[in-house]
């Protein structure tokens, strides 16, 4: 399932509800795993939010972010069939990201 | 196989179980619904489904096919609406089957996987998944919002209610529980958690129409396989089979309990 | 690294640390993230990392989330602010480890709103700041984490 990611958009009265959900374990490093030793850290960093190509939001998040990170955003001005575009950074340097229409 | 993670809780819980009136402060009630309502909203439960219709597609085993062909009732392939009548009786097995049964009726027969290799791992963790929850989540998804419509018209199909029925009220195990012993009376609850009485539709409707679930304390999808599996542990009884005919019995009980709630689709909860 | 840390501390966006090619071209964007303020092990440390040791009190900043969290692992939070030209909000969980969880900037074109899911370790005040005009406004909430039902 590893870069498993998907975004949604709908727009009602010129402002777009995001919805992006993501795949990842976030680990914060205090976990022991089945083999009893604690699993490394392992969490997205940056998130970048960008509509038509133009950044619109950035976040900074920690490993205290839950697993399987789920966000939402609301853009002004969005139209119908506008691009939003989703990217993710974590501490390993692993990226992923997705796009979606504005319905 | 068994971890007792709960021993002193569930003593607890018998205790509280005899006790009976107002489960707890109606604002605390409020804040827990408020709870579940926002982590259904933000759920990664989509993602679930995406896998599981992935391994729906996936080729494999001996045969090298998918599962695409498989017969969940309503003609081989057919996923919508599936969901929703199962358990139900099916010709070539000549069985009421539920939907994990069905499954490992389909990798068996349709990939030539044998039954040990394909319940290997049928409850997973955050660590190692299950495929078979990733499947189960999928199909189950393809019924959201239609109503639930489990049928005992065949003479097996009503033998496996009555039996549900009956093993629901069953008391045995090491501590004398049944599934009535938390689920068959108004007003208990188990610390903080309400128990609907799953023996009626009252109780049984909101409860089976949002399984399977992705459940945030385990980060994995569980199904109602593993949900049944798991109380037979809280309550001290053996490990049920997997898909076995007490387990199919049990789950055609509760969702004929349930029929025309709408199925909400996979749910989320804590 | 000397130039990296000067222009992280300037501000410089991604563009123009991709443009001194001081970052591979290849990622999505410049790695910027606030060692010192994640790293910090109490409130007071995260809010002076982002200069916001001095946050008022103020009702335009609202937090939406539940009293009771079924399971700390997974607790839905809804954070927005009313401040006119909000720039950017913060999320601190008090109790947590390392309090500061997220902070997240927003342009003119964004609404300053956002849904989190986050981890409480314990029932923890939650703290929310956000920045508008280089002045810092705060609000607080307490959310209780439970274990739910037989813990399995």
């Amino acid at each position: 399932m590893a870069g498993a990611m998907k975004a949604r958009a709908t727009v009602k009265d010129g402002i777009a509800d995001v919805r992006v959900v993501m795949n990842h374990p976030m680990e914060t490093g205090l976990r022991k795993g089945s083999d009893g030793k604690f699993v490394p850290q392992h969490f997205i960093q940056n998130i970048t939010v960008k509509l038509n190509g133009r950044t619109v939001v950035e976040g900074q998040i920690s490993q205290a972010v839950s697993r399987n990170p789920v966000f939402s955003f609301r853009i002004k001005g969005a139209k119908s069939g506008d691009k939003v575009q989703i990217s993710w950074l974590d501490n390993k340097g692993e990226t992923n990201n997705t796009e979606a229409a504005v319905a | 196989m068994h971890a007792y993670r709960c021993s002193a809780l569930v003593v607890v819980a018998a205790a509280l179980t005899i006790a009976t009136g107002p489960a707890f402060a109606q604002d605390e009630k409020r804040e827990i619904e408020k709870y579940q309502k926002m982590i259904a909203e933000g759920s990664p439960v989509e993602l679930f489904e995406l896998e599981g219709e992935g391994l729906w597609k996936k080729k494999q085993g001996p045969k090298n096919a998918s599962l695409e062909q498989c017969d969940l009732g309503l003609g081989a392939g057919v996923v919508k609406g599936a969901f929703v009548n199962l358990p139900r009786y099916f010709k070539d097995t000549d069985r009421v089957e539920d939907l994990e049964s069905r499954l490992l009726t389909c990798m068996m027969t349709l990939q030539g996987r044998s039954r040990e290799e394909a319940t290997k791992r049928t409850f997973g963790n955050a660590d190692k998944p299950s495929e078979m929850e990733y499947l189960v989540a999928f199909v189950a998804g393809e019924s959201r919002g239609s109503p639930i419509a489990i049928s005992t018209a065949h003479p097996k199909e009503s033998a496996a209610y009555e039996l549900g029925r009956k093993l629901f009220f069953y008391r045995s195990g090491a501590w004398d529980f049944s599934c009535a012993s938390c689920h068959g009376e108004e007003g208990k609850r188990i610390r903080m958690q309400e128990l609907p009485v799953l023996s009626l539709p009252a109780g049984a409707r909101p409860a089976y129409s949002t399984w399977p679930a992705y459940r945030v304390s385990n980060s994995q999808m569980k199904s109602m396989q593993w949900r049944l599996n798991d109380c037979y542990r809280q309550m001290r009884f053996p490990e049920p089979g997997f898909a076995s005919d007490a387990t199919i019995a049990l789950t055609m009980f509760l969702g004929v309990t349930a029929n025309d709630e709408p199925y909400r689709g996979p749910g989320t909860k804590r | 690294m000397n130039e990296i840390r000067r222009m992280v501390l300037r501000g410089a966006g991604a563009a123009a640390m991709l443009a001194a090619g001081l970052v591979a071209t290849g990622r999505a964007f410049a790695a910027t993230w606030n060692k010192d303020a994640f790293g910090a092990k109490n409130s007071h440390d995260a809010l002076a990392s982002l200069g916001a040791q001095n946050a008022v009190q103020s009702k335009d900043v609202i937090i939406e989330a539940p009293e009771i969290a079924e399971n700390g692992a997974v607790v839905p939070i809804e954070v927005s602010s009313q401040v006119p030209g909000t720039r950017s909000i913060s999320v601190l969980i008090e109790k947590n480890p390392f309090p500061l969880t997220a902070k997240f900037d927003f342009t003119p074109e964004a609404v300053p709103f956002l849904k989190i899911n986050v981890k409480i370790s314990e029932s923890s005040l939650v703290r929310v700041v956000a920045e508008a005009g280089g002045k810092h406004f705060a609000a607080s909430r307490e959310i209780k984490v439970t274990i739910g039902g037989c813990g399995g």
